[in-house]
């Protein structure tokens, strides 16, 4: 079905609202979009950035959570626990990559092999398959360990996917079955109907775009999801603190480990891990520092140094020289204590129908495990508009699968020589570290989402994020980004606004 | 097509072209390079700036014309060349796969290759500058090719971290096209580039060069706004005090150069950790028989003339390989190891009876400045087998020293031969 993306029917007027608006394209707002895409409703999707995943969603551990480490009672844990085992069926028909490899919290030490024993019994109360290992078990699964491990815990449901792949993939799905997604669209604040007898109605929003009539909204805005549930005039002391996570890529020509090793975790978070990805290579992180800025990913010396320290104790031979890349992320930390008041929780899920309006599905506080959890997300938001009265009849033609499109390095000799053979542009190859083609890079800015700057084609190919960090690829991609879309190379740019590539023509004074 | 050639040489940089050449006039029927660029030339083409062919030819040339020569060479000489098409992989066995924008992707059988990859820039992860991610931030190879290839500017307020030749030689060239370069920064007490560039490229532009500085944070959300900058003492440690915010919408990287071998290590040749390229002997012959190494894959020259020189010798061995002809391998050779003030010596080994026919050029680089005369010398334990005089020894520029043959005996009855610098 040929659908763009960012072309928006004409709905969403007064007499002809949307029947759903969602709030942000991060994995939580794709899952939402693409699960209501299943029925017959009017959706649309906006996205204050120029990409979709650009958020929390982009930048973290790329976990599948097993769910032993969240407390039980809480809707977190419960989120988790629904969402783990979604993901094999999902990576099937959308076409990500998944991994359900397991995954190990490793004591150093003595004095932490008690802290296993204490997740094993949330793993057992939340319904989580774990065992406990001894250290020479360990260090015999993996050599690379730390040689005072003492211990560790084994989830063998946890697993690794790739973030950007499963949102797009979602994303792209959504969009197949009629969802209209508006990316360069920032919500600024709601339109209300206020009968004298009844609750006050969101009926719309107003966006820097313009106005647009909906009959509901869904708060899916992550590191602003406080912000909408103001606007709205809900949970006023609820607030996202962005908590920072910072992570290192290894080379994996030069270090290579195929397992997941978290440390015994800390007060704030599950603390720094050393873990695999679909992609092959190493990643180290991330750190938890409480920050102001919500756009601030920045990396920092002192979150550098923590890092390192962290997952030297888990892995003690890591060479600096095998980094290649370093990134900053920001987890949307609530502060909404967990509904059962016997369960003394203070940062748990957002996921609801505030009674205070109508027309509203609020998501907030959604951190970690939020990825793992955002399928489970999507279907309770089903069941919540259900309990308010919507019919959601299934859409005629709606499909749940997805195909991706070829990946060059990913193919068979033979494989690639037939698809070279048909379309030549899929032997020419641009990013001369992860092998990324031509033919690649041209079928993302053609695709139901186009991909329309540099990082958008970053994400789709994984162009760029070897050794050379792009340094080779990026006056080619700039060059195809503009030929394929009729701009003059001076207008690409990195991740849209400002963020252009080049100033000018030479001799252009 | 065909697919069994007797050398293949993978790149069409100086390196490689020479290569090419060296294979052809040896006697090789079938030569085949391959380049993944559009053209040949490699890098030479994007080094619009003049410097290139002073020791070979006695010229001041630029790149390009210096590359067009060598291309002129191998069309004379009938070398078959492919463009637009990229080595996917090399085995022992020297069989070399390799994707085509021609539509195919190719299994070809050599009888020898020489690996002419060149190298790749140093990046700003490689270094761990803290900051935001904007548009803005390149290697100043990158920015080298926008503006020389492609003709646009990566940007109009710029600040370079490395004093590398490329960093200096696009401080002049974006000056030239109406940037502004504020500054160049290099976290070293000394220049790591050719004194000549900064003398030609910064001196002659009013570019300040600082010296034990370097780029503490990048700032800037979507673009690149300022960078901060900071001294360092003695130990790399940033001077508190010191900073100070720069504002730019560019900073560009000459931080160092890295042989690009990924396609060696995948058909197994050992790499030397200090010079990150193969362990090459003195006909430029790598771990693997049969499979040759020229250039900055080798290690990172800085004047293309012995590129060209190392070339030639690479692909005329190759080219013997292929016969069967040439010295019996790896019999009776002598290890060349870095000493005193000497951080390595390529090649790696020195095969004597090589030495009984001609003179075998050493080259090296040293640990640190030494700004006075100097002797390079050669030693085979307590015994100094040669040494030779030079002005003075610098990182940035690449140390010469021509073994002549009557030094032979010498050199046959060594274990080791250590090469090092001292003050004279």
């Amino acid at each position: 079905m040929a659908v763009n993306a960012d072309t928006v029917p004409a709905v969403g007027t007064q007499s002809h609202p949307y029947d759903v608006l969602i709030i942000g394209a991060g994995v939580v707002g794709a899952m939402v979009a693409r699960f209501l895409a299943r029925y017959a409703l009017d959706i649309l999707w906006i996205e204050k950035e120029a990409d979709i995943c650009t958020g929390a969603s982009s930048a973290n551990s790329a976990l599948i959570h097993g769910g032993y480490a969240a407390q039980p009672g809480t809707l977190k844990a419960e989120m988790n626990v629904k969402g783990n085992p979604m993901w094999d069926h999902l990576a099937a028909e959308l076409d990500f990559s998944f991994e359900r490899c397991g995954t190990y919290v490793v004591a150093v030490g003595e004095d932490e092999r008690a802290e296993l024993a204490v997740l094993a019994a949330r793993g057992k109360a939340n319904g989580v398959p774990v065992t406990l290992i001894t250290g020479e078990e360990m260090r015999r699964r993996e050599p690379q360990v730390n040689a005072a491990t003492s211990g560790a815990l084994y989830c063998p449901v946890g697993g690794i996917c790739d973030p950007w792949g499963a949102t797009l993939a979602a994303a792209e799905n959504a969009v197949q079955n009629g969802v209209a997604l508006k990316r360069r669209t920032r919500f600024e604040d709601f339109l209300w109907e206020r009968p004298p007898t009844a609750l006050p109605r969101i009926v719309g929003v107003g966006a820097n775009a313009g106005d647009v009539y909906t009959r509901w909204v869904v708060n899916a805005a992550g590191l602003y999801a406080d912000t909408v549930m103001h606007k709205a005039g809900v949970r006023p002391s609820f607030t996202v603190t962005p908590r920072r996570g910072e992570y290192y890529v290894l080379d994996r020509n030069q270090f290579a480990l195929d397992k997941v090793i978290f440390p015994v975790p800390g007060k704030i978070s599950k603390g720094i891990l050393v873990t695999t990805t679909v992609h092959g290579n190493t990643i180290i992180g991330p750190n938890a520092e409480e920050i102001d800025d919500r756009t601030d990913t920045a990396v920092t010396k002192a979150g550098m140094h923590e890092v390192w320290d962290g997952a030297l104790k888990l892995v003690p031979g890591l060479t600096q020289r095998a980094i290649i890349a370093l990134f900053a992320g920001l987890r949307p930390g609530g502060n909404a204590p967990t509904l059962n008041p016997s369960v003394d929780y203070q940062k748990d899920f957002v996921i609801e129908i505030p009674t205070t309006v109508q027309g509203l599905v609020n998501l907030g506080g959604i951190e970690s495990p939020g990825l793992t959890a955002a399928p489970a997300i999507a279907l309770r938001v089903i069941e919540l508009l259900r309990e308010a009265g919507e019919g959601l009849r299934e859409r005629p033609g709606w499909s749940p699968r997805r195909s991706g499109r070829p990946v060059f390095r990913h193919l068979s000799r033979k494989q690639q020589a037939r698809l070279v053979a048909e379309d030549a542009r899929y032997g020419r190859i641009i990013c001369r570290c992860e092998f990324v083609t031509e033919g690649e890079i041209v079928a993302e800015i053609h695709a139901p989402i186009p991909a329309d700057t540099y990082d958008a084609i970053k994400r789709r190919t994984w162009l760029g994020t070897g050794r050379c960090q792009g340094a080779f690829d990026m006056p080619r991609v700039v060059d195809i980004l503009a030929r394929e879309l009729g701009q003059a190379p001076e207008e690409i740019s990195k991740k849209g606004g400002s963020s252009t590539m080049l100033t000018r023509r030479t001799k252009d004074l | 097509m065909k697919q069994t050639y007797e050398v293949i040489v993978i790149g069409s940089g100086p390196g490689g072209l020479a290569a090419a050449i060296g294979a052809k006039r040896a006697g090789a029927e079938d030569v085949l390079i391959l380049e993944r660029d559009v053209e040949l030339g490699g890098i030479l083409l994007q080094c619009i700036h003049n410097g290139f062919g002073v020791e070979l030819f006695g010229e001041d040339l630029p790149g390009p014309t210096y590359a067009q020569r060598y291309i002129d060479e191998t069309r004379a000489l009938g070398i078959a060349s492919l463009l637009d098409t990229m080595v996917l992989d090399v085995t022992r066995e020297r069989k070399v796969i390799a994707a085509s924008a021609q539509g195919r992707i190719l299994e070809l059988q050599a009888d020898a290759i020489v690996l002419a990859m060149g190298c790749r820039e140093r990046t700003r992860a490689q270094i761990r500058i803290p900051g935001t991610r904007p548009a803005g931030v390149y290697t100043a190879g990158t920015a080298q090719r926008w503006v020389n290839v492609e003709g646009y500017m990566p940007g109009e307020h710029v600040v370079i971290l490395g004093s590398g030749d490329i960093g200096m030689i696009m401080a002049r060239r974006l000056t030239f096209e109406g940037a502004q370069v504020a500054r160049v920064l290099e976290v070293m007490p000394y220049l790591t580039g050719l004194t000549r560039n900064y003398v030609q490229c910064l001196l002659d532009f009013d570019i300040p060069l600082q010296l034990r500085h370097t780029v503490r944070r990048i700032l800037g959300r979507e673009r690149v706004e300022a960078v901060e900058a900071v001294a360092v003492d003695e130990h790399w440690k940033p001077i508190s005090g010191t900073e100070e915010l720069i504002a730019c919408d560019t900073l560009l990287l000459s931080v160092g150069l890295i042989p690009e071998n990924e396609l060696s290590e995948k058909a197994g040749v050992r790499l030397d950790p200090v010079t990150g390229g193969p362990y090459v002997d003195d006909s430029y012959q790598t771990s693997i028989p049969g499979i040759f190494a020229a250039g900055n894959v080798v290690h990172v020259y800085d004047l293309v003339d012995w590129v060209t020189e190392a070339g030639l010798i690479a692909g005329q061995r190759a080219a013997h390989y292929a016969q069967g002809i040439g010295p019996p391998l790896a019999v009776g050779t002598v290890p060349l190891l870095a000493g005193a003030g000497v951080r390595y010596v390529v090649p790696h080994t020195l095969n004597p009876e090589r030495l009984a026919a001609a003179a075998v050029r050493l080259q090296m680089r040293v640990t640190e400045p030494i700004e006075q005369p100097v002797w390079i010398q050669v030693y085979d334990g307590e015994r100094l087998v040669d040494q030779h005089a030079a002005r003075y020894a610098r990182p940035g520029e690449m140390v010469n020293l021509t073994l002549a043959p009557r030094v032979y005996d010498q050199v046959r009855q060594a274990e080791a031969l250590l090469v090092s610098v001292a003050p004279r």
